[in-house]
């Protein structure tokens, strides 16, 4: 059992942070890589990115959002309570090395699995430039954190609510207009990864992005984490999840992520329901 | 007892009872039903107690055959497990899983003239019976010598190991990257043919025992062989399996609707996905399936689509009914469940529609030519002959490679030009001092009972080096 031993709501609720006792990953864990959770016994496995790690005090800490059953069961979990099953780490780790200057780029909750590489290049002596962006100002997570972890933050906003209003791409573009950048990194939803890599490519600035297909075991076994990079198929658990931005189809993953909307879709609305009820339960048990 | 052998061949082998095919295609219920203590001993009564018995020869751990199936018609079912046991650590597995046409079975002297003994069937009755009938007694164990031992991998092989060394007294620790022990016995045979409170029994026998099980351990990543050393373990077994998917590397196989079969087994067995939306992990469920290949995987996958639902399902196969290399069993099961044969086809591209959905499949008509390296006739391609088969769910069960997470990250084993690790057959030694390695990792996909053998091996081998010396 993995015990939650802290736990924050972000943006709006939407985001959830949870800081795990797993003391054997947490001293193995480096920035890039990821861990499998199982909340319960019935539960399924999903691919979560470490945020931070905490080797002294034993701990990893994952950020994600809710967006289905399981996020929302493990959005549940309270301090004290446990996962079932934490499997890590995972992936192959972010080559960090100084290459220069470099841009950092993260959407939605691309940011948390960014922020650890963040700064591990900044570490490695790099300087680092971060841009990070979200619909909208209540939905931005972890501004302090990549401040810290970067030497310069710039803050967009799609409705002009906070920061800059507009893409994380026009920041970008500025950016690389002023020129000398050695490396990009992006990590968000499929689309802003696609868009980046179009515009660093007609830069020729090396782009390096992180994939988030459906996993299931995590360590090459299923094969269900296929991506196409450079017209190969690679399996992002154990060949990425880092990819060359520039050799990717996204199109691609954008489709294989849709192959179990029904059943999700189902899986969800049954827990939405097992939730309501309850929540009817205990309103009724307080009267 | 002293019935005469001409008298005795004329019993004709008891059949198992089965669940009829048309209930049992849609559900996951075992389907042999076990014998009776009244059919087993009629069964046994069948053997001849051979003095020079082929059985024997044609099991890969050399079983006491004729010794078993005797304490069987004495009615002492539980000295027939203890006396299986000595031989074969998992025989209610073996009895269900083990391939008896072409070991023991195959080797009966009665299979020359008829059928031969139902040995598979009466050593599943007789671990069967004990474990539900049993005292439960652990076998004895030696006094604790003080050594270590990290097995990676809780198939068959290693599972073998784990039991034979804390036997032998010393202290054994088992590291499985899967959240459930068992291996391909848990995430890869469906409940249908090896329920999963069997092995799970098993597993928990070996922890009464003494034998510590670590699940979620991935080695390589959560910790290495390396670090297993530094830790003060004495010997690393390896049976990690052989866990890398075979596709075809044809034209559309990303699409949706393609898996592995190990991707579809893991999510309908391990992860339970027959039992959506109770347990979360979906599980495509196709209306109109093909599963590539013919071997027991292939035929698993087919039977598990059948019973999830499909209107039909059709195996693929490149090669004829006579180089099928599924078991006799599960090709006359699945046959009864009615899964289709399309045989000397292969398939050339996947077709899908503009969502990225699998709709079918161009296939070649091929014909045999001359036999290759395996001995087999080569299925060469007949010309102009493409075709389209329709189809919304592809299970690829063409066979399985060797995983490099753990050899990657462990210096030190020399490896075949396949990737899997090169180990000595007699003893399971590989390159490395202080590791050694057995099971499909080192042979390549093959059988529980091969495993299994290949773990014994080594365990004494272990043995006698936490003893002696390397
Ligand atoms: C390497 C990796 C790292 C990730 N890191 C983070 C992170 O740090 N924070 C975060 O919020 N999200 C992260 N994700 C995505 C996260 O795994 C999914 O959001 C989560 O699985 C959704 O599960 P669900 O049951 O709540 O939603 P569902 O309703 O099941 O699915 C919603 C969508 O999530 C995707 N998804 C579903 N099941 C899986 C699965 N088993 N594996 C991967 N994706 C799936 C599908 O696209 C699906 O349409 C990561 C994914 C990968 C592969
Ligand atoms: C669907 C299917 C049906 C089959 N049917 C039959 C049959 O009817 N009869 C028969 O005799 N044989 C059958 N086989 C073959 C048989 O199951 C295998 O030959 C046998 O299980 C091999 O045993 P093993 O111990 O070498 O490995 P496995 O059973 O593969 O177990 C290896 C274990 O190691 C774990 N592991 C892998 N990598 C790591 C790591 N880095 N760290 C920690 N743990 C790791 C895996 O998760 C797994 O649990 C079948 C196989 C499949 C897939
Ligand atoms: S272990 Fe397998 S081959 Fe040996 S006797 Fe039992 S069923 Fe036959
Ligand atoms: S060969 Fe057949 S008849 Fe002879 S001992 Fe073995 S099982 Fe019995
Ligand atoms: S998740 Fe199974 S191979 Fe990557």
């Amino acid at each position: 059992m993995f015990k939650i031993v802290g736990r924050e709501e972000m943006a709006d609720g939407t985001v959830i942070l949870n800081e795990i006792e797993a003391p054997l990953i947490a001293r193995k864990a480096k920035p890039g890589q990821f861990v499998i959770l199982k909340a319960t016994e019935e539960g399924e496995r999903i691919p979560l990115t470490m945020a931070m790690t905490d080797p002294d005090k034993g701990t990893i800490t994952i950020i994600y959002m809710v967006v289905g059953k399981t996020t929302a069961l493990f959005r549940d979990l309270k301090v004290g309570e446990a996962y079932q099953d934490v499997i890590g780490p995972l992936g192959k780790p972010t080559h960090i090395e100084k290459f220069g200057n470099v841009v950092c780029v993260g959407g939605g909750t691309g940011i948390a699995v960014l922020h650890p590489i963040t700064r591990g290049l900044k570490e490695a002596g790099n300087h680092v430039k971060a841009i990070i962006g979200a619909r909208t100002k209540d939905l931005l997570i972890l501004e302090d954190y990549m401040k810290a972890a970067s030497h310069e933050l710039f803050v967009c906003t799609d409705d002009g609510s906070y920061g800059h209003h507009g893409f994380v791409t026009d920041v970008l573009k500025e950016l690389l207009d002023k020129g000398d950048i050695a490396l990009v990194v992006a990590i968000g939803p499929v689309p802003m990864m696609k868009f980046v890599s179009k515009i660093t490519e007609e830069y020729g600035v090396r782009t390096l992005v992180s994939l988030n297909p459906i996993m299931v075991d995590g360590t090459g076994m299923c094969g269900c984490c296929r991506v196409s990079v450079g017209g190969k198929t690679r399996f992002a658990c154990v060949d990425g999840p880092e990819f060359d931005g520039h050799q990717v189809d996204y199109d691609e993953l954008m489709k294989r992520l849709q192959s179990y909307v029904e059943q999700e879709k189902e899986c969800y609305e049954d827990y939405c329901q097992l939730h309501d009820s309850e929540s009817l339960l205990f309103s009724n048990v307080e009267k | 007892m002293a019935q005469k052998a001409s008298k005795k061949k004329k019993i004709p082998r008891q059949p198992m009872p089965e669940q009829k095919p048309e209930i049992r295609r849609r559900n996951f219920d075992e389907v042999p039903l076990g014998y009776t203590p009244e059919l087993a001993r009629e069964e046994a009564a069948r053997c001849l107690q051979c003095r020079n018995p082929g059985c024997v020869k044609g099991c890969p751990v050399s079983v006491d055959i004729p010794g078993f199936i005797h304490l069987i018609l004495e009615g002492d079912f539980s000295g027939a497990a203890h006396n299986l046991w000595t031989k074969n650590a998992l025989p209610a597995v073996c009895g269900r899983v083990c391939p008896q046409e072409l070991q023991c079975e195959g080797n009966c002297i009665l299979a020359k003239k008829g059928e031969p003994v139902a040995i598979g069937n009466l050593e599943r009755f007789a671990a069967d019976w004990e474990r539900e009938h049993g005292t439960g007694t652990l076998p004895a164990r030696a006094k604790p010598t003080g050594k270590k031992v990290a097995v990676v991998g809780s198939g068959p092989s290693g599972l073998t190991v784990a039991g034979d060394l804390i036997a032998k007294g010393h202290e054994v620790t088992v590291l499985e990257a899967f959240h459930k022990p068992g291996g391909v016995l848990v995430y890869g045979i469906p409940e249908f043919r090896l329920p999963k409170d069997i092995v799970a029994q098993e597993i928990h026998t070996l922890e009464k025992q003494g034998v510590e099980v670590i699940c979620n351990a991935v080695v390589g990543r959560s910790v290495t062989v390396d670090e297993l050393f530094e830790q003060g373990y004495d010997a690393v077994y390896v049976g990690v399996g052989a866990g890398l998917p075979r596709f075809l590397n044809i034209p559309g196989e990303n699409l949706i609707g393609v898996l592995s079969a190990n991707e579809y087994l893991t999510r309908t067995n391990l992860m339970k996905g027959y039992l959506f939306p109770k347990y979360d992990t979906p599980v495509p469920k196709g209306k109109d399936v093909v599963v590539l290949g013919a071997g027991n995987v292939a035929m698993d996958s087919a039977r598990t689509a059948m019973r999830l639902g499909a209107d039909r399902v059709r195996i693929v196969y490149r090669r004829s009914r006579e180089e099928m290399p599924a078991r006799a069993a599960e090709i006359h099961h699945a046959e009864e469940e009615g899964i289709e044969f399309f045989l000397l086809t292969n398939p050339t591209r996947y077709l899908g529609d503009e969502k990225g959905h699998l709709t079918g499949m161009e296939c070649l008509r091929m014909e045999l030519g001359e036999p290759d390296e395996s001995g087999r006739r080569r299925p060469v391609p007949i010309e102009g002959s493409e075709f389209e088969l329709q189809c919304d769910l592809a299970i690829v069960a063409v066979g399985s490679g060797a995983n490099p997470l753990l050899t990657e990250t462990t210096t030190g084993l020399e490896l075949n030009k396949w990737g899997y690790i090169l180990a000595q057959p007699e003893t399971g030694k590989t390159t490395r001092r202080g590791v050694w390695a057995g099971g499909d990792i080192v042979t390549g996909a093959a059988t529980v009972i091969l495993a299994m053998g290949a773990g014994r091996k080594a365990a004494d081998s272990i043995h006698e080096y936490l003893t002696w010396g390397w």
